[in-house]
């Protein structure tokens, strides 16, 4: 009998939260920009204890986002806050810099610590590696291939964790590029806000149907996917890959948009559960998607059945 | 040896700052390795056949890197191998051979981020250092304290940091500290940039990066253009990192090894580059009170500059001014016209091997190590059997020419660009 997968989600609002719980989420991704990467919302340390007061009477988990890339001035708050998450009751702390794993093992021992550095997660040496330092789960980047994917979860006794659903960050700057750009043109004050509401995006000459959404915030400048990942015709698949968290990421998209997702992967995740030979997958799980889904933005398999060089 | 005991014979009661700070550059091939410790160049970086981030680059075979470490250490210098990718499952076979071989060709230490490669070559070529790549974006000293303590005996830093921020790790951790000072820069977060793989399905963290952020973009705000047909496009590409005016507070912040990027670079590239900071690390040790910046150094490095230059982020985060808006020009007015094999004192001929086009009555300079430097105009010129020439049309032609002055092997000569 194999553990019953989870379906993660992320989630702006305490509202959103709840709205997806009720959609079938098991888990939920939040935090704060101080800590953490790209975040649908932000979630100070007591709106993440309301969280946690939310979930676990249903079952759900929290986990707390800490997974930026950290410079000396945030070490100083670093047990506070997680000595706060441990408080709270979050189930795990998601880390990508190796100065949280340090303070996570004074002031929150026995955390579940999920390893999330993004594209540089990719093999499951590395995943192992992590493991024997206390990871208990193990992110993969989103440019693997389902080949690889499989072949990392069977060569691992950690968790392992594949977004399946949203867009992914594809450039990640510290530096202030947009502003930087205003100011080249002498327009310093034409666009007082850079943040991911704002409705910004880039083109490339060639690919004039991409719309590559960028934003800034404290952690520098993002740039993101011109597709969305939409793996739920192939879940089954991953599920026999034998991973354990699917996430729906759900960062810049509508509350509604990202409930349609969920209640979609939802049913396709009991279906398998409760049968997995008789499985079958159901068209109107993706119809309700491609419903909702933004005619500029593509569903895509991201890299899962690409072939890539190098 | 255990990884246990090398930590401990590594770390105990040792002070891990270096006499002086090293000067580490960029190698694309064998030929260049030489021209870099030539040079000056107290150690170099270059690319294996495999598990390194320039896979289009002509990268050494095991037979080169030993003959590589050989001609270093004839100059005390030593050879590092970049294998600084984010493996997949499939990079792990044959990771052991490979650290291994490298190990047994004398390489000194490997530049690793993933923790794969490090972990591995700990286990399997303990006598290599494991010097942890920029690719792991490492900004503070915590996790800088993580990877001494996972016995790494250096840490080349994200290329974010500042000086007060290096100062900062300098103060908490007792490890060597390699940071770019010249040269290229990723403007993301090294490693955190996978434009490569969504544009043109090229890895970026295996070697494939394709420049993607030094393309133009159009950026638009809901739907609106935020450019007219006749303003600058949009765009991330940085100018080059040059910290020659800042030689000092790099030594005094404490920075054990000071970097050059470009093992694609050209043989002129690199060996100017390394010959000037060579001649300012050296001068500032002869005299630290007295040092004074040259002008013809920052003229020697504008000669082989490819783009503008500016300081990164060691003063301050990058604003509009240190981004490339405008179509890229060549930067270096000068090109690289041939280098010296040989030089007879009896008739003041040298024999020059052709490396660009250059002829009678041209303008050229002569450079060596140390800052040797002269200009004369090509006034005799015939090829290796005296046949008199009037240009030199053929690449690695071997010419003989009148100096002003004598030269040496290894010499180079240069020429305005363009100039024909």
């Amino acid at each position: 009998m194999m553990d019953k997968p989870e379906l993660l989600a992320t989630a702006a609002s305490l509202e959103e939260l709840e709205r997806l719980m009720a959609a079938g989420a098991d888990a939920f991704v939040i935090g704060e920009a101080k800590y953490g990467m790209r975040l649908a919302g932000e979630f100070d340390i007591g709106m993440i204890a309301e969280a946690v007061k939310l979930a676990k009477p249903k079952g759900v988990r929290i986990y707390a986002a800490m997974n930026n890339l950290m410079g000396n001035e945030i070490l100083e708050s670093l047990s506070g806050y997680i000595a706060a998450l441990s408080e709270a009751g979050v189930d795990a702390i998601v880390f990508g810099d190796p100065a949280v794993l340090m303070a996570a093992r004074v002031h929150a021992p026995g955390m579940a610590l999920h390893w999330n550095a993004e594209m540089t997660s990719t093999n499951y040496v590395t995943a192992n590696y992590w493991g024997r330092r206390g990871a208990t789960r193990y992110v993969l980047a989103r440019e693997l291939n389902m080949e690889q994917v499989a072949e990392t979860t069977s060569n691992t006794e950690l968790e392992v964790q594949v977004q399946v659903h949203g867009m992914t960050n594809i450039y990640h700057s510290k530096r202030s590029l947009v502003g930087s750009y205003m100011d080249h043109q002498e327009e310093p004050d034409r666009l007082p806000n850079l943040d991911k509401e704002r409705g910004l995006y880039v083109m490339e000459a060639e690919r004039k149907d991409e719309r590559y959404p960028i934003f800034e915030d404290k952690n520098g400048t993002h740039m993101m996917s011109s597709d969305d990942i939409c793996m739920i015709e192939n879940l089954h698949e991953l599920l026999e890959a034998g991973v354990y968290s699917l996430k729906i990421e759900g960062i810049m998209k509508s509350v509604a948009y990202n409930e349609t997702v969920i209640r979609a992967y939802r049913q396709a995740i009991d279906a398998y559960i409760a049968d997995p030979a008789g499985y079958e997958f159901q068209d109107e799980w993706l119809e309700a998607i491609q419903a909702v889904q933004d005619p500029n933005r593509e569903l895509s398999y991201g890299f899962f059945f690409k072939e890539q060089v190098y | 040896m255990t990884i246990a005991e090398k930590k401990t014979q590594r770390f105990q009661g040792k002070r891990h700052r270096l006499d002086r700070p090293e000067l580490l550059a960029p190698a694309g091939n064998l030929e260049k390795l030489k021209f870099a410790v030539h040079y000056g160049a107290d150690a170099v970086y270059i690319g294996g056949q495999k598990y390194g981030l320039r896979s289009n680059a002509d990268n050494f075979s095991f037979e080169e890197m030993k003959e590589g470490v050989e001609f270093a250490a004839r100059y005390g210098a030593k050879v590092f191998v970049a294998t600084n990718i984010y493996a997949h499952n499939e990079d792990i076979d044959g990771l052991e051979e490979y650290l291994r071989k490298l190990e047994e060709v004398g390489i000194a230490a490997i530049i690793a981020a993933d923790p794969a490669i490090i972990e591995t070559a700990q286990r399997v070529a303990p006598k290599l250092e494991v010097h942890l790549s920029t690719q792991q974006s490492t900004l503070n000293w915590q996790a800088v304290q993580f990877w001494k303590d996972e016995g790494l005996p250096r840490v080349v830093l994200a290329r974010e940091t500042s000086f007060q921020e290096i100062a900062e790790i300098k103060k908490h951790v007792d490890i060597e500290i390699e940071a770019f000072i010249h040269g290229a820069m990723c403007s993301s977060f090294s490693g955190r940039c996978v434009l490569s793989n969504h544009f043109t399905d090229r890895d970026s963290n295996r070697g494939g990066c394709c420049q993607s952020c030094r393309w133009k973009y159009d950026l638009f705000v809901d739907d609106m253009p935020l450019y007219s047909e006749d303003e600058d496009k949009f765009t991330m590409g940085s100018k080059d990192l040059c910290m020659i005016e800042y030689l000092p507070e790099l030594i005094e912040v404490g920075v054990d090894s000071f970097k050059i990027e470009g093992r694609m670079k050209s043989i002129h590239y690199v060996a100017t580059v390394v010959n000037v900071y060579r001649q300012a690390i050296d001068a500032y040790f002869a005299d630290p009170e007295q040092f004074e910046l040259k002008q013809e150094w920052v003229e020697e490095i504008n000669k082989a500059a490819n783009r503008p230059l500016n300081t990164g982020f060691f003063l301050d985060t990058p604003g509009a001014e240190d981004h490339i808006y405008e179509a890229e020009e060549k930067a270096a007015p000068y090109d690289f016209a041939g280098v010296v094999l040989e030089y007879d004192d009896q008739t003041g001929f040298a024999v020059v091997q052709q490396r660009n086009h250059f002829k009678l009555g041209q303008e050229v300079e002569f450079v060596g190590p140390k800052g040797t430097f002269f200009k004369q105009t090509v006034s005799e010129m015939t090829d290796r059997d005296g046949a008199a020439l009037e240009a030199a049309r053929h690449p690695l032609q071997q010419i003989r020419i009148r100096t002003l002055k004598p030269v040496h092997p290894m010499d180079m000569m240069r020429k305005k660009t363009g100039g024909k």
